[in-house]
Protein backbone atom coordinates (compact mmCIF):
# COMPACT_ATOMS: atom_id res chain seq x y z
CA UNK A 1 0.00 0.00 0.00
CA UNK A 2 1.00 3.25 -1.29
CA UNK A 3 1.87 5.52 2.10
CA UNK A 4 0.12 8.84 1.59
CA UNK A 5 0.10 11.95 4.04
CA UNK A 6 -2.63 14.43 4.81
CA UNK A 7 -1.19 16.52 2.05
CA UNK A 8 -0.64 13.34 -0.32
CA UNK A 9 3.47 13.39 -0.21
CA UNK A 10 5.06 10.53 1.10
CA UNK A 11 6.56 11.73 4.48
CA UNK A 12 9.98 10.73 4.17
CA UNK A 13 10.64 13.50 1.28
CA UNK A 14 9.40 16.81 3.22
CA UNK A 15 11.06 18.70 5.63
CA UNK A 16 11.29 18.36 9.22
CA UNK A 17 8.50 20.69 10.57
CA UNK A 18 8.90 19.75 14.61
CA UNK A 19 11.34 18.32 16.22
CA UNK A 20 11.67 17.20 19.83
CA UNK A 21 14.55 15.90 21.25
CA UNK A 22 15.05 14.33 24.82
CA UNK A 23 11.96 16.18 26.49
CA UNK A 24 11.85 15.42 29.71
CA UNK A 25 9.10 16.88 32.15
CA UNK A 26 8.74 16.92 36.12
CA UNK A 27 6.57 19.06 37.94
CA UNK A 28 8.00 20.80 41.26
CA UNK A 29 6.80 18.85 43.95
CA UNK A 30 5.61 16.03 42.14
CA UNK A 31 7.42 12.65 42.49
CA UNK A 32 7.00 10.78 39.78
CA UNK A 33 8.30 12.23 36.06
CA UNK A 34 5.38 13.63 33.89
CA UNK A 35 7.26 12.69 30.61
CA UNK A 36 10.81 10.90 30.07
CA UNK A 37 12.63 10.94 26.78
CA UNK A 38 10.39 11.70 24.52
CA UNK A 39 11.86 12.21 20.36
CA UNK A 40 9.98 12.32 17.87
CA UNK A 41 9.83 14.54 14.39
CA UNK A 42 6.77 15.77 12.28
CA UNK A 43 7.26 16.13 9.19
CA UNK A 44 5.17 18.71 6.91
CA UNK A 45 1.97 17.78 5.93
CA UNK A 46 1.67 14.85 8.23
CA UNK A 47 -0.95 13.93 11.29
CA UNK A 48 0.34 12.83 14.29
CA UNK A 49 -1.72 11.13 17.30
CA UNK A 50 -0.58 10.29 20.55
CA UNK A 51 -2.97 8.37 22.56
CA UNK A 52 -2.74 7.02 26.06
CA UNK A 53 -4.42 6.57 29.55
CA UNK A 54 -5.51 9.18 31.70
CA UNK A 55 -2.62 11.04 32.85
CA UNK A 56 0.15 9.54 31.10
CA UNK A 57 1.27 13.15 30.22
CA UNK A 58 -0.19 14.06 26.91
CA UNK A 59 -1.43 17.42 27.87
CA UNK A 60 2.35 18.03 29.33
CA UNK A 61 3.71 17.32 26.02
CA UNK A 62 0.97 19.74 24.40
CA UNK A 63 1.79 22.00 26.48
CA UNK A 64 6.11 21.48 26.20
CA UNK A 65 5.38 21.52 22.08
CA UNK A 66 2.93 24.66 22.33
CA UNK A 67 5.47 26.55 24.36
CA UNK A 68 2.97 27.36 27.23
CA UNK A 69 5.79 25.81 29.35
CA UNK A 70 9.27 24.63 30.25
CA UNK A 71 10.13 21.45 29.56
CA UNK A 72 12.73 19.79 32.54
CA UNK A 73 14.97 18.96 29.75
CA UNK A 74 15.28 18.21 26.06
CA UNK A 75 14.68 20.50 23.23
CA UNK A 76 11.46 21.38 21.37
CA UNK A 77 12.83 22.83 17.84
CA UNK A 78 9.62 24.07 15.20
CA UNK A 79 10.64 25.35 11.77
CA UNK A 80 14.40 25.45 12.63
CA UNK A 81 14.42 27.58 15.82
CA UNK A 82 13.67 26.35 19.66
CA UNK A 83 10.54 26.84 21.50
CA UNK A 84 11.12 29.44 24.10
CA UNK A 85 7.46 30.22 24.67
CA UNK A 86 4.18 30.78 22.96
CA UNK A 87 4.39 31.43 19.17
CA UNK A 88 2.30 33.02 16.63
CA UNK A 89 3.38 29.77 14.28
CA UNK A 90 1.56 27.48 16.65
CA UNK A 91 -2.30 26.98 16.06
CA UNK A 92 -4.05 25.63 19.44
CA UNK A 93 -6.86 23.89 19.97
CA UNK A 94 -8.22 22.70 23.35
CA UNK A 95 -11.23 20.14 24.50
CA UNK A 96 -13.47 23.49 25.49
CA UNK A 97 -14.41 26.12 22.70
CA UNK A 98 -13.63 29.34 25.11
CA UNK A 99 -14.68 31.72 23.06
CA UNK A 100 -15.73 34.69 25.13
CA UNK A 101 -18.95 35.51 25.60
CA UNK A 102 -18.62 39.22 25.27
CA UNK A 103 -17.26 39.10 21.87
CA UNK A 104 -18.98 38.17 18.62
CA UNK A 105 -18.27 35.08 16.93
CA UNK A 106 -15.97 37.20 14.08
CA UNK A 107 -14.23 38.95 16.92
CA UNK A 108 -13.47 35.91 18.80
CA UNK A 109 -12.20 34.50 15.35
CA UNK A 110 -9.55 37.44 15.34
CA UNK A 111 -8.85 37.60 18.92
CA UNK A 112 -5.14 36.68 18.24
CA UNK A 113 -4.55 38.68 16.12
CA UNK A 114 -5.73 41.40 18.39
CA UNK A 115 -3.96 40.48 20.85
CA UNK A 116 -0.59 40.01 19.31
CA UNK A 117 -0.99 43.00 16.45
CA UNK A 118 -3.39 45.25 17.51
CA UNK A 119 -6.52 46.70 16.39
CA UNK A 120 -5.94 47.50 13.52
CA UNK A 121 -4.04 44.05 12.64
CA UNK A 122 -7.15 42.91 13.35
CA UNK A 123 -9.42 44.96 10.93
CA UNK A 124 -6.88 44.31 7.95
CA UNK A 125 -7.44 40.41 8.89
CA UNK A 126 -11.24 40.71 8.83
CA UNK A 127 -11.61 39.26 5.01
CA UNK A 128 -9.29 36.22 6.08
CA UNK A 129 -11.41 35.58 9.20
CA UNK A 130 -14.40 35.78 7.14
CA UNK A 131 -13.44 33.67 4.80
CA UNK A 132 -11.92 31.14 7.22
CA UNK A 133 -15.93 31.07 8.80
CA UNK A 134 -17.53 30.64 4.99
CA UNK A 135 -14.97 27.33 4.59
CA UNK A 136 -16.39 25.71 8.37
CA UNK A 137 -19.87 26.79 7.42
CA UNK A 138 -20.45 29.50 9.99
CA UNK A 139 -21.33 32.12 6.96
CA UNK A 140 -23.92 34.50 8.77
CA UNK A 141 -22.87 33.79 12.04
CA UNK A 142 -20.07 36.58 12.19
CA UNK A 143 -21.96 38.87 14.47
CA UNK A 144 -23.38 36.08 16.52
CA UNK A 145 -22.60 35.43 20.49
CA UNK A 146 -21.03 32.57 21.28
CA UNK A 147 -24.07 31.97 23.64
CA UNK A 148 -26.05 31.32 20.15
CA UNK A 149 -23.77 28.36 18.74
CA UNK A 150 -24.09 25.03 19.25
CA UNK A 151 -20.86 22.97 20.85
CA UNK A 152 -19.95 22.21 17.48
CA UNK A 153 -20.58 25.40 15.91
CA UNK A 154 -18.27 26.94 18.58
CA UNK A 155 -15.85 24.13 18.36
CA UNK A 156 -15.33 25.14 13.99
CA UNK A 157 -15.06 28.81 15.70
CA UNK A 158 -12.39 27.98 17.40
CA UNK A 159 -10.75 25.93 14.57
CA UNK A 160 -11.01 29.51 12.58
CA UNK A 161 -9.36 31.09 15.64
CA UNK A 162 -6.38 28.66 15.44
CA UNK A 163 -6.41 29.33 11.30
CA UNK A 164 -6.16 33.02 11.94
CA UNK A 165 -3.03 33.05 12.57
CA UNK A 166 -1.45 30.78 9.65
CA UNK A 167 0.03 28.43 11.89
CA UNK A 168 2.43 26.00 10.47
CA UNK A 169 1.64 23.17 13.02
CA UNK A 170 -1.61 22.77 14.99
CA UNK A 171 -1.70 21.23 18.16
CA UNK A 172 -4.71 19.83 19.39
CA UNK A 173 -5.96 18.71 22.78
CA UNK A 174 -8.92 16.46 22.43
CA UNK A 175 -10.66 18.85 20.47
CA UNK A 176 -13.91 17.08 20.01
CA UNK A 177 -14.20 15.25 22.85
CA UNK A 178 -17.02 17.08 24.41
CA UNK A 179 -19.05 17.29 21.54
CA UNK A 180 -21.38 13.90 20.66
CA UNK A 181 -20.71 11.55 18.70
CA UNK A 182 -22.58 12.16 15.58
CA UNK A 183 -21.27 16.19 15.85
CA UNK A 184 -17.49 14.59 16.74
CA UNK A 185 -17.52 12.37 13.54
CA UNK A 186 -18.48 15.32 10.89
CA UNK A 187 -15.81 17.45 12.92
CA UNK A 188 -12.95 14.52 12.21
CA UNK A 189 -13.81 14.60 8.52
CA UNK A 190 -13.84 18.46 8.61
CA UNK A 191 -10.60 18.60 10.13
CA UNK A 192 -9.20 16.42 7.60
CA UNK A 193 -10.72 18.41 4.93
CA UNK A 194 -8.76 21.69 6.15
CA UNK A 195 -5.80 19.74 7.52
CA UNK A 196 -5.30 18.72 3.39
CA UNK A 197 -5.83 22.28 1.85
CA UNK A 198 -3.39 23.78 4.62
CA UNK A 199 -1.12 21.05 3.78
CA UNK A 200 -1.04 21.44 7.77
CA UNK A 201 1.21 19.40 10.15
CA UNK A 202 -1.06 18.58 12.92
CA UNK A 203 -0.52 16.75 16.59
CA UNK A 204 -3.78 15.49 17.98
CA UNK A 205 -4.19 14.20 21.44
CA UNK A 206 -7.08 11.60 21.71
CA UNK A 207 -8.56 9.37 23.71
CA UNK A 208 -10.09 7.54 20.83
CA UNK A 209 -8.51 4.81 19.43
CA UNK A 210 -10.70 5.23 15.94
CA UNK A 211 -10.02 8.96 15.96
CA UNK A 212 -6.29 8.39 16.21
CA UNK A 213 -6.51 5.30 13.79
CA UNK A 214 -9.31 7.39 10.60
CA UNK A 215 -7.20 10.75 11.14
CA UNK A 216 -3.02 9.96 11.52
CA UNK A 217 -0.34 8.87 9.61
CA UNK A 218 1.44 8.26 12.39
CA UNK A 219 0.44 6.90 15.92
CA UNK A 220 2.06 7.37 18.97
CA UNK A 221 0.97 5.16 21.79
CA UNK A 222 1.68 6.24 25.33
CA UNK A 223 2.36 4.72 28.33
CA UNK A 224 2.52 5.95 32.21
CA UNK A 225 4.36 6.79 35.21
CA UNK A 226 6.98 7.83 33.35
CA UNK A 227 5.01 8.89 30.59
CA UNK A 228 6.86 8.48 27.67
CA UNK A 229 6.10 6.97 23.54
CA UNK A 230 5.80 3.07 23.91
CA UNK A 231 4.95 2.48 20.50
CA UNK A 232 5.43 4.14 16.76
CA UNK A 233 2.32 3.04 14.77
CA UNK A 234 2.32 4.35 11.30
CA UNK A 235 -1.10 4.05 9.63
CA UNK A 236 -1.07 3.21 5.74
CA UNK A 237 -4.20 3.72 4.93
CA UNK A 238 -5.08 6.13 1.64
CA UNK A 239 -6.28 9.28 1.72
CA UNK A 240 -8.82 10.61 2.09
CA UNK A 241 -10.44 8.45 4.98
CA UNK A 242 -13.88 7.78 4.97
CA UNK A 243 -16.10 7.26 8.23
CA UNK A 244 -16.88 3.36 6.61
CA UNK A 245 -13.11 2.82 6.57
CA UNK A 246 -13.91 2.23 10.15
CA UNK A 247 -15.31 -1.02 9.26
CA UNK A 248 -12.73 -2.53 7.58
CA UNK A 249 -10.39 -5.12 8.28
CA UNK A 250 -7.39 -3.29 7.76
CA UNK A 251 -8.48 -0.75 10.70
CA UNK A 252 -9.61 -2.85 12.83
CA UNK A 253 -6.16 -4.43 12.58
CA UNK A 254 -4.68 -1.14 13.82
CA UNK A 255 -7.24 -0.58 16.26
CA UNK A 256 -6.24 -4.15 18.15
CA UNK A 257 -2.55 -3.78 17.73
CA UNK A 258 -2.89 0.20 19.69
CA UNK A 259 -5.25 -1.56 22.33
CA UNK A 260 -3.24 -3.94 23.10
CA UNK A 261 0.06 -2.04 23.22
CA UNK A 262 -2.64 0.50 25.60
CA UNK A 263 -3.54 -2.18 27.87
CA UNK A 264 -0.34 -3.87 28.61
CA UNK A 265 1.29 -0.19 29.03
CA UNK A 266 -1.95 1.14 31.76
CA UNK A 267 -2.21 -2.26 34.07
CA UNK A 268 1.27 -3.85 33.86
CA UNK B 1 -60.99 12.83 14.34
CA UNK B 2 -59.27 11.41 17.04
CA UNK B 3 -55.90 9.95 15.22
CA UNK B 4 -53.72 8.52 17.91
CA UNK B 5 -51.39 11.54 18.30
CA UNK B 6 -54.61 14.35 19.33
CA UNK B 7 -55.72 11.22 22.01
CA UNK B 8 -52.27 11.68 23.67
CA UNK B 9 -52.10 15.17 23.35
CA UNK B 10 -55.12 14.90 25.45
CA UNK B 11 -53.82 13.27 27.96
CA UNK B 12 -54.31 15.46 31.63
CA UNK B 13 -51.41 15.42 33.59
CA UNK B 14 -52.43 16.22 37.66
CA UNK B 15 -49.66 18.78 39.09
CA UNK B 16 -50.09 18.58 43.03
CA UNK B 17 -48.96 22.24 43.89
CA UNK B 18 -49.21 23.02 47.50
CA UNK B 19 -51.76 26.36 48.37
CA UNK B 20 -48.96 28.16 49.81
CA UNK B 21 -46.96 27.72 45.95
CA UNK B 22 -50.09 28.49 44.09
CA UNK B 23 -50.71 32.17 46.04
CA UNK B 24 -50.23 35.01 43.81
CA UNK B 25 -47.10 37.31 44.61
CA UNK B 26 -49.43 40.71 44.79
CA UNK B 27 -51.49 38.85 46.71
CA UNK B 28 -48.84 37.30 49.53
CA UNK B 29 -47.28 40.93 49.45
CA UNK B 30 -50.77 42.62 50.29
CA UNK B 31 -52.14 39.96 52.58
CA UNK B 32 -48.59 40.46 54.48
CA UNK B 33 -48.65 44.29 54.41
CA UNK B 34 -52.02 43.97 55.52
CA UNK B 35 -51.45 41.85 58.37
CA UNK B 36 -47.98 44.26 59.68
CA UNK B 37 -50.50 47.10 59.78
CA UNK B 38 -53.02 45.40 61.46
CA UNK B 39 -50.96 43.84 63.98
CA UNK B 40 -49.26 46.65 64.72
CA UNK B 41 -52.60 48.29 65.34
CA UNK B 42 -53.80 45.83 67.34
CA UNK B 43 -51.00 46.33 69.69
CA UNK B 44 -51.48 50.19 69.59
CA UNK B 45 -54.77 49.55 71.25
CA UNK B 46 -53.90 46.92 73.36
CA UNK B 47 -52.06 50.03 75.33
CA UNK B 48 -49.20 47.32 76.00
CA UNK B 49 -46.88 49.97 74.45
CA UNK B 50 -47.42 53.74 75.27
CA UNK B 51 -48.60 55.82 72.46
CA UNK B 52 -46.09 57.94 72.54
CA UNK B 53 -43.84 55.30 72.31
CA UNK B 54 -45.07 53.84 69.33
CA UNK B 55 -47.44 56.25 66.81
CA UNK B 56 -50.72 54.46 65.50
CA UNK B 57 -50.42 53.61 61.31
CA UNK B 58 -52.66 56.36 60.67
CA UNK B 59 -50.17 58.79 62.86
CA UNK B 60 -47.16 56.99 61.14
CA UNK B 61 -49.54 57.01 57.44
CA UNK B 62 -50.43 60.78 58.01
CA UNK B 63 -46.53 62.13 58.89
CA UNK B 64 -45.32 60.24 55.72
CA UNK B 65 -47.43 62.55 53.73
CA UNK B 66 -46.56 65.13 55.73
CA UNK B 67 -42.61 64.73 54.80
CA UNK B 68 -42.98 63.69 51.46
CA UNK B 69 -45.29 67.18 50.68
CA UNK B 70 -42.38 68.84 52.32
CA UNK B 71 -39.65 66.51 50.55
CA UNK B 72 -41.36 67.78 47.11
CA UNK B 73 -42.05 71.20 48.15
CA UNK B 74 -38.55 72.18 48.81
CA UNK B 75 -38.12 72.03 52.42
CA UNK B 76 -35.64 71.35 55.24
CA UNK B 77 -36.51 67.57 54.56
CA UNK B 78 -35.49 68.00 50.83
CA UNK B 79 -32.00 69.82 52.30
CA UNK B 80 -31.76 67.27 54.49
CA UNK B 81 -32.11 64.66 51.69
CA UNK B 82 -29.90 66.29 49.62
CA UNK B 83 -26.97 66.26 52.29
CA UNK B 84 -27.28 62.73 52.57
CA UNK B 85 -27.77 62.29 49.33
CA UNK B 86 -24.48 63.43 48.16
CA UNK B 87 -22.79 61.97 51.12
CA UNK B 88 -23.76 58.95 50.14
CA UNK B 89 -22.73 59.72 46.71
CA UNK B 90 -19.41 60.90 47.22
CA UNK B 91 -18.62 57.94 49.27
CA UNK B 92 -20.08 55.12 47.03
CA UNK B 93 -17.58 56.57 44.77
CA UNK B 94 -14.64 56.57 46.75
CA UNK B 95 -15.69 52.80 47.74
CA UNK B 96 -15.86 52.45 43.82
CA UNK B 97 -12.28 53.37 42.91
CA UNK B 98 -10.18 52.21 45.67
CA UNK B 99 -12.43 49.03 45.92
CA UNK B 100 -11.83 48.49 42.16
CA UNK B 101 -7.70 49.55 42.77
CA UNK B 102 -7.40 47.51 46.00
CA UNK B 103 -9.26 44.42 44.60
CA UNK B 104 -6.97 44.58 41.29
CA UNK B 105 -4.18 43.99 43.68
CA UNK B 106 -5.08 41.76 45.57
CA UNK B 107 -6.98 39.42 42.67
CA UNK B 108 -4.28 40.22 40.56
CA UNK B 109 -0.73 40.28 41.78
CA UNK B 110 0.71 37.89 44.46
CA UNK B 111 1.75 40.65 46.67
CA UNK B 112 -1.45 41.59 47.43
CA UNK B 113 -3.13 38.29 47.66
CA UNK B 114 -0.40 37.18 50.37
CA UNK B 115 0.26 40.40 51.85
CA UNK B 116 -2.44 42.57 51.75
CA UNK B 117 -5.42 40.43 52.01
CA UNK B 118 -4.49 39.52 55.14
CA UNK B 119 -4.94 43.03 56.74
CA UNK B 120 -7.78 43.77 54.52
CA UNK B 121 -9.47 40.92 56.19
CA UNK B 122 -8.62 41.66 59.32
CA UNK B 123 -10.29 45.08 59.38
CA UNK B 124 -13.15 43.90 57.66
CA UNK B 125 -13.76 41.40 60.68
CA UNK B 126 -13.58 44.82 62.85
CA UNK B 127 -17.53 46.49 63.98
CA UNK B 128 -16.51 49.19 61.11
CA UNK B 129 -19.17 51.73 62.70
CA UNK B 130 -17.03 51.66 65.50
CA UNK B 131 -15.08 54.29 63.70
CA UNK B 132 -17.01 56.63 63.64
CA UNK B 133 -16.10 59.03 66.49
CA UNK B 134 -12.50 58.78 65.15
CA UNK B 135 -13.27 59.97 61.53
CA UNK B 136 -15.50 62.75 63.44
CA UNK B 137 -11.97 63.63 65.29
CA UNK B 138 -9.67 63.67 62.33
CA UNK B 139 -12.34 65.39 59.42
CA UNK B 140 -14.92 67.08 62.01
CA UNK B 141 -18.13 67.72 62.06
CA UNK B 142 -18.94 68.65 58.40
CA UNK B 143 -19.57 66.03 55.59
CA UNK B 144 -15.63 64.93 55.17
CA UNK B 145 -16.49 62.43 57.94
CA UNK B 146 -19.97 61.02 56.96
CA UNK B 147 -18.61 60.97 53.29
CA UNK B 148 -15.28 59.28 55.14
CA UNK B 149 -17.26 56.68 57.33
CA UNK B 150 -19.63 55.70 53.91
CA UNK B 151 -16.99 55.17 52.03
CA UNK B 152 -14.79 52.65 54.38
CA UNK B 153 -17.62 51.12 55.17
CA UNK B 154 -18.41 50.16 51.32
CA UNK B 155 -15.28 49.34 50.24
CA UNK B 156 -14.44 45.92 51.51
CA UNK B 157 -17.28 44.57 49.60
CA UNK B 158 -16.08 45.62 47.01
CA UNK B 159 -12.69 44.84 47.13
CA UNK B 160 -13.77 40.92 48.20
CA UNK B 161 -15.97 41.31 45.12
CA UNK B 162 -13.17 42.33 42.34
CA UNK B 163 -10.86 40.22 43.79
CA UNK B 164 -13.25 37.00 43.95
CA UNK B 165 -14.30 37.74 40.37
CA UNK B 166 -10.42 37.77 38.77
CA UNK B 167 -10.38 34.43 40.46
CA UNK B 168 -12.89 33.07 38.41
CA UNK B 169 -11.23 33.32 35.11
CA UNK B 170 -10.91 29.17 34.09
CA UNK B 171 -8.17 27.73 33.38
CA UNK B 172 -8.63 27.17 29.89
CA UNK B 173 -9.56 31.29 29.28
CA UNK B 174 -6.02 31.68 30.55
CA UNK B 175 -4.11 29.06 28.87
CA UNK B 176 -5.54 30.16 25.70
CA UNK B 177 -4.59 34.04 25.97
CA UNK B 178 -0.82 32.54 27.16
CA UNK B 179 -0.82 30.55 23.97
CA UNK B 180 -1.41 33.75 22.15
CA UNK B 181 1.08 35.24 23.49
CA UNK B 182 -0.93 38.10 25.79
CA UNK B 183 0.95 40.41 28.14
CA UNK B 184 -0.28 40.19 31.62
CA UNK B 185 -1.79 44.03 31.33
CA UNK B 186 -3.52 42.35 28.09
CA UNK B 187 -5.01 38.89 29.98
CA UNK B 188 -5.91 41.56 32.63
CA UNK B 189 -8.02 43.77 30.86
CA UNK B 190 -9.44 41.51 27.69
CA UNK B 191 -10.15 38.39 29.69
CA UNK B 192 -9.66 38.93 33.78
CA UNK B 193 -11.76 42.03 34.05
CA UNK B 194 -14.89 41.17 31.97
CA UNK B 195 -15.21 37.84 33.79
CA UNK B 196 -15.01 39.71 36.96
CA UNK B 197 -17.51 42.31 36.05
CA UNK B 198 -20.23 40.17 37.39
CA UNK B 199 -19.06 39.95 40.51
CA UNK B 200 -17.96 43.53 41.02
CA UNK B 201 -21.30 44.73 40.09
CA UNK B 202 -22.46 42.06 42.73
CA UNK B 203 -20.04 43.98 45.57
CA UNK B 204 -21.22 47.32 44.53
CA UNK B 205 -25.17 46.61 45.18
CA UNK B 206 -23.71 45.65 48.72
CA UNK B 207 -21.93 48.85 48.78
CA UNK B 208 -24.90 50.85 47.72
CA UNK B 209 -26.54 49.34 51.10
CA UNK B 210 -23.16 49.96 53.14
CA UNK B 211 -22.75 53.79 52.41
CA UNK B 212 -26.57 54.54 53.60
CA UNK B 213 -25.75 52.98 56.90
CA UNK B 214 -21.96 54.73 56.85
CA UNK B 215 -23.57 57.99 55.94
CA UNK B 216 -26.20 57.80 58.75
CA UNK B 217 -24.08 56.00 61.50
CA UNK B 218 -21.99 59.70 60.27
CA UNK B 219 -24.64 62.45 60.95
CA UNK B 220 -25.68 60.61 64.08
CA UNK B 221 -22.23 61.56 65.92
CA UNK B 222 -23.67 65.09 65.44
CA UNK B 223 -22.96 67.71 63.14
CA UNK B 224 -24.15 67.90 59.20
CA UNK B 225 -27.37 68.72 58.17
CA UNK B 226 -28.66 65.01 56.73
CA UNK B 227 -31.61 63.15 57.46
CA UNK B 228 -29.69 61.33 60.48
CA UNK B 229 -29.15 64.46 61.65
CA UNK B 230 -33.48 64.91 61.73
CA UNK B 231 -33.61 61.40 62.83
CA UNK B 232 -31.56 61.99 65.77
CA UNK B 233 -33.67 65.16 66.60
CA UNK B 234 -36.80 63.84 65.94
CA UNK B 235 -35.90 60.74 68.40
CA UNK B 236 -34.54 63.25 71.18
CA UNK B 237 -38.43 64.43 70.84
CA UNK B 238 -39.68 61.21 71.22
CA UNK B 239 -41.22 62.21 67.64
CA UNK B 240 -41.57 58.47 66.29
CA UNK B 241 -43.98 59.09 63.51
CA UNK B 242 -41.40 61.18 62.29
CA UNK B 243 -38.49 58.72 62.60
CA UNK B 244 -40.42 56.17 61.02
CA UNK B 245 -41.25 58.08 58.09
CA UNK B 246 -38.03 59.65 57.73
CA UNK B 247 -36.55 55.98 57.55
CA UNK B 248 -38.60 55.01 54.94
CA UNK B 249 -37.76 58.06 52.78
CA UNK B 250 -34.00 56.80 53.66
CA UNK B 251 -34.02 53.84 52.56
CA UNK B 252 -36.10 54.84 49.01
CA UNK B 253 -32.12 56.21 48.81
CA UNK B 254 -30.39 53.29 49.04
CA UNK B 255 -32.97 51.11 47.32
CA UNK B 256 -32.31 53.45 44.29
CA UNK B 257 -28.75 52.96 44.40
CA UNK B 258 -29.21 49.36 44.53
CA UNK B 259 -31.87 49.67 41.25
CA UNK B 260 -29.48 51.97 39.87
CA UNK B 261 -26.51 49.66 39.91
CA UNK B 262 -28.74 46.81 38.43
CA UNK B 263 -29.64 48.80 35.70
CA UNK B 264 -25.91 49.85 34.87
CA UNK B 265 -24.62 45.70 35.10
CA UNK B 266 -27.74 45.16 32.92
CA UNK B 267 -26.35 47.38 30.36
CA UNK B 268 -22.66 46.57 30.45
CA UNK B 269 -22.87 43.04 31.23
CA UNK B 270 -25.08 42.24 28.55
CA UNK B 271 -23.73 38.85 27.71
CA UNK B 272 -25.29 37.45 31.12
CA UNK B 273 -29.08 37.47 30.70
N1 LIG C 1 0.41 21.86 36.62
C1 LIG C 1 0.74 20.64 37.10
N2 LIG C 1 1.40 20.56 38.28
C2 LIG C 1 1.75 19.36 38.79
N3 LIG C 1 1.48 18.19 38.18
C3 LIG C 1 0.82 18.20 37.02
C4 LIG C 1 0.41 19.44 36.40
N4 LIG C 1 -0.22 19.14 35.24
C5 LIG C 1 -0.20 17.80 35.14
N5 LIG C 1 0.43 17.23 36.18
C6 LIG C 1 0.65 15.79 36.38
O1 LIG C 1 1.35 15.29 35.27
C7 LIG C 1 0.82 14.05 34.85
C8 LIG C 1 0.38 14.14 33.39
O2 LIG C 1 -0.70 15.06 33.26
P1 LIG C 1 -1.34 15.40 31.87
O3 LIG C 1 -2.35 16.44 32.09
O4 LIG C 1 -0.27 15.70 30.91
O5 LIG C 1 -2.04 14.04 31.49
P2 LIG C 1 -2.96 13.68 30.25
O6 LIG C 1 -2.33 12.52 29.59
O7 LIG C 1 -3.21 14.87 29.42
O8 LIG C 1 -4.28 13.23 30.97
P3 LIG C 1 -5.77 13.30 30.42
O9 LIG C 1 -5.91 12.23 29.40
O10 LIG C 1 -6.60 13.02 31.63
O11 LIG C 1 -5.99 14.67 29.87
C9 LIG C 1 -0.32 13.72 35.79
O12 LIG C 1 0.14 12.80 36.73
C10 LIG C 1 -0.65 15.03 36.45
O13 LIG C 1 -1.06 14.83 37.77
MG1 LIG D 1 -5.02 16.04 28.91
Amino acid sequence: MVTNTAAGTPPAASPIVYELAGITKSYAGQRLTALERVDFVLRKGTFASVIGSSGCGKSTLLKIMAGLIPPSGGRATLDGTPVTGPRADIGMMFQQATLLPWLTTLQNVLLPIEVRDGKAAAREARPRAMTLLQTVGLKGFEASYPDQLSGGMAQRAAICRMLVSEPVVFLLDEPFSALDEITRDFMNMELQRLCAAWEATAFLVTHSINEAVLLSDVVYVMAARPGRIAEIVPIDLPRPRTLDMVNSPEFGAYVRRIRERLDTGAFK
Amino acid sequence: MSTPDTARSDTVWVEHVALIDRIPRSLGMAALLVGFVLAWQLLCMSGAVPAILLPTPAETGADLLFVGQNLLSGGYVLKAAATTASEMLLGFAIATSLGIALGILVGETRFGERAVMPYLVAIDTMPKIAFAPLFVAWLGFGIASKVALAAFMATFPVVVATAAGLAAVDANAQMLFRSMGASRLKTLTRLKLPIALPYFFAGLKIAAVSVTAGAIAGEFMGGGEGMGQLIRVAAGQLATARVFSLIFYLSLFGLTLFVLVGWIERKVVFWRR
